[in-house]
């Protein structure tokens, strides 16, 4: 059966779920194999056995987590180069578009990068044009390499021996052009990831303020959700830019997505409008939000959110 | 020290795009635009030949006749000479033609620093950078929020998920640059006239050494197979809050089983 071969995205060895995903992705395409780059796979092997990988190759060498991007390519192009695999899947999120650029490079391999979904002939779907297109395409040269956006698929398991397998780089001088010397981690929500999660709530614009967003949080914790917020919010200071959904920032695609205070300007729509179920609050009874939504509030957010928060948290007492 | 900008022509995001009959972007039918990402890159630029007291900037692009705009806009912000790669075999590429073309474009250039946007505005692949630092064998500072250029070092600071991260690299080196960086200058009056005179130098494929079958869409590694318009979303329920606003939505919520 031929290899597919998975690039696992972790942190310390936690495996983060839209790798579950590429798993699950993988086995409509042969047989998945996960490749592992830099230290913790111990704390691994058991979720990715679980969910089809047959063999886990591991590169654990310090160039992986001392230089940005390039060693990790490396890996993976040299680990491609040992399994010859039919199709090469990664996360795309940005560091993994740029370690599947490089390999399509280093293999001469055709990519398809921001897939959101994959089927069993290799043939990808992406959703383009802020959202307003879909198109399928197919790599026709080389090992395909494709990049797949989280939420592509329900992960599902399937027991499989996840045989560690080390292997050996010889990184080159190139690869250590980028020399990572600082690390400042962020400070944990405690919420799920936003491209991740199946419910986001967002704020925009009309939430006002820094304090205004203690509302959207509440809201958010509430049902589980994950925060997110427009680019008119990111770029006046009152939420990090890390939570911006829209072109420049996150594109998200969850079960429930609840606007709040948010115009609904294409930058955000793109971001945004793929969501299954989407809930719109906004003052403006003309804002483009309410196109879009599948049910929606004219009304004063700090007066409607806060009347839901404590609706929900009724309903589930 | 010598820099050169990545920009790209793009149909304006804010219009109506669409696909052509070969699945490439229909270019014709909308306004075209120096890709909005690509300014960041310019004004990072500028702003490094501004405090280093020294420096020139050219700029370069690939792309049908129209892509000139892009540079003339880039010019009216600063800097002091265009280079354009057009050919009608280009017509197609893929993203590793183009860096493959870039790649082959830049090696007839002197530079120290390449300078790209973070992002396109039409295609969003953001590989392009990568695939350039691939193929130069430079160190490649991607996706920097922030960029210093002191001597031959280059430090950038990265902003990701978990962590913000700081980069250091040595010249020669290509860096990509975010939003975040901050806003790009509006050309002058006087700035636009300037880039009228400055001069813009053109390569075709047989310039750069590139056999055609290599690029284009005959050259291009993956095929678009179909492009369908998604259709608009179904009208939704649109209430107004009479009071009870949170309480609706909740029953709305409740409905489809998220609480």
């Amino acid at each position: 059966m031929t290899e597919i071969l998975v690039l696992v995205d972790h942190v310390d060895g936690a495996v983060r779920k839209p790798t579950l995903e590429l798993l699950t992705i993988a086995r409509r395409l042969g047989e998945p194999s996960a490749v592992f780059l830099g230290s913790g796979v111990a704390n691994a092997t058991e979720t990715l056995g679980r969910y089809g990988a047959a063999k886990v190759y591991v590169v654990d060498a310090p160039e992986i987590d001392g230089f940005l991007v390039a060693p990790k390519a490396e890996a993976l192009a040299a680990v491609a180069a040992q399994a010859s695999p039919g199709a090469i899947l990664v996360t795309a999120h940005s560091e993994g578009k740029e370690i599947a650029a490089r390999v399509a490079v280093r293999l001469g391999s055709g990519i398809i990068t921001d897939a959101v979904d994959v089927d069993a002939d290799g043939v990808a779907s992406q959703s383009v044009f802020a959202g307003s297109f879909l198109v399928t395409a197919k790599v026709t040269h080389g090992t395909p390499v494709i990049a797949v956006k989280p939420n592509a698929a329900a992960p599902e398991e399937a027991p499989a021996a996840a045989a560690v397998e080390n292997v050996t780089v010889a990184f080159s001088d190139a690869a250590k052009g980028a020399a990572i010397t600082a690390v400042a981690p962020r400070a944990k929500s405690g919420r799920p990831e936003l491209t991740e999660a199946a419910i986001v709530v967002s704020g925009g614009r009309g939430v006002g303020s820094t304090e205004g967003f203690a509302v959207i949080e509440a809201l958010a914790d509430s049902l589980g959700a994950a925060v997110g917020a427009s680019r008119a919010a990111t770029d006046a200071g009152w939420y990090p830019h890390a939570f911006q959904v829209g072109q420049t920032g996150k594109t998200v695609s969850p079960q429930l997505y609840i606007a709040n205070g948010i115009s609904g300007a294409i930058q955000h729509r793109a971001g945004m409008q793929t969501s299954k179920t989407i809930v719109a609050v906004n003052k403006d009874a003309e804002a483009p939000i309410f196109e879009l939504a599948d049910y929606g509030v004219v009304g004063d957010l700090f007066n409607v959110v806060p009347q839901l928060t404590d609706e929900v948290a009724r309903r589930k007492a | 020290m010598k820099i050169v900008v990545l920009v790209k022509h793009v149909p304006d995001a804010a219009s109506d795009r669409s696909f052509a009959a070969d699945f490439t972007v229909d270019r014709a039918a909308v306004d075209g635009r120096i890709s909005e990402l690509d300014e960041y890159a310019v004004e990072q630029a500028l702003q490094v030949v501004e405090k280093s007291g020294e420096g020139e900037i050219t700029y370069l692009t690939m792309g049908p006749a129209d892509a000139g705009d892009a540079l003339r806009k880039a010019l009216s912000m600063g800097g002091d000479a265009g280079v354009h790669v057009v050919d009608d075999g280009l017509h197609g590429s893929d993203a590793l033609a183009t860096s493959m073309v870039l790649a082959e474009a830049l090696k007839k250039l002197e530079w120290d620093l390449v300078v790209c946007g973070m992002s396109s505005t039409d295609a969003w692949m953001s590989v392009v950078p990568a695939m350039l630092a691939e193929r130069l064998g430079v160190p490649g500072l991607t996706l920097a929020g922030e960029l210093t250029v002191d001597g031959t070092t280059v430090t950038i600071r990265r902003d990701g998920d978990d962590a913000s991260t700081t980069i250091v690299g040595s010249l020669p080196a290509l860096v990509s640059v975010t939003d975040q960086t901050g806003e790009a200058r509006y050309p002058s009056f006087k700035g636009i006239m300037a880039a009228k005179k400055k001069p813009v130098t053109t390569y075709t494929l047989a310039d750069l050494g590139i056999d055609a079958a290599a690029v284009g869409l005959g050259g291009a590694w993956s095929a678009v197979e179909s492009a369908t318009k998604r259709p608009p979303r179904a009208a939704g329920v649109v209430v107004t809050d009479e009071g009870d606003g949170g309480v609706k939505l909740a029953e709305f919520l409740a409905t489809g089983k998220f609480i």
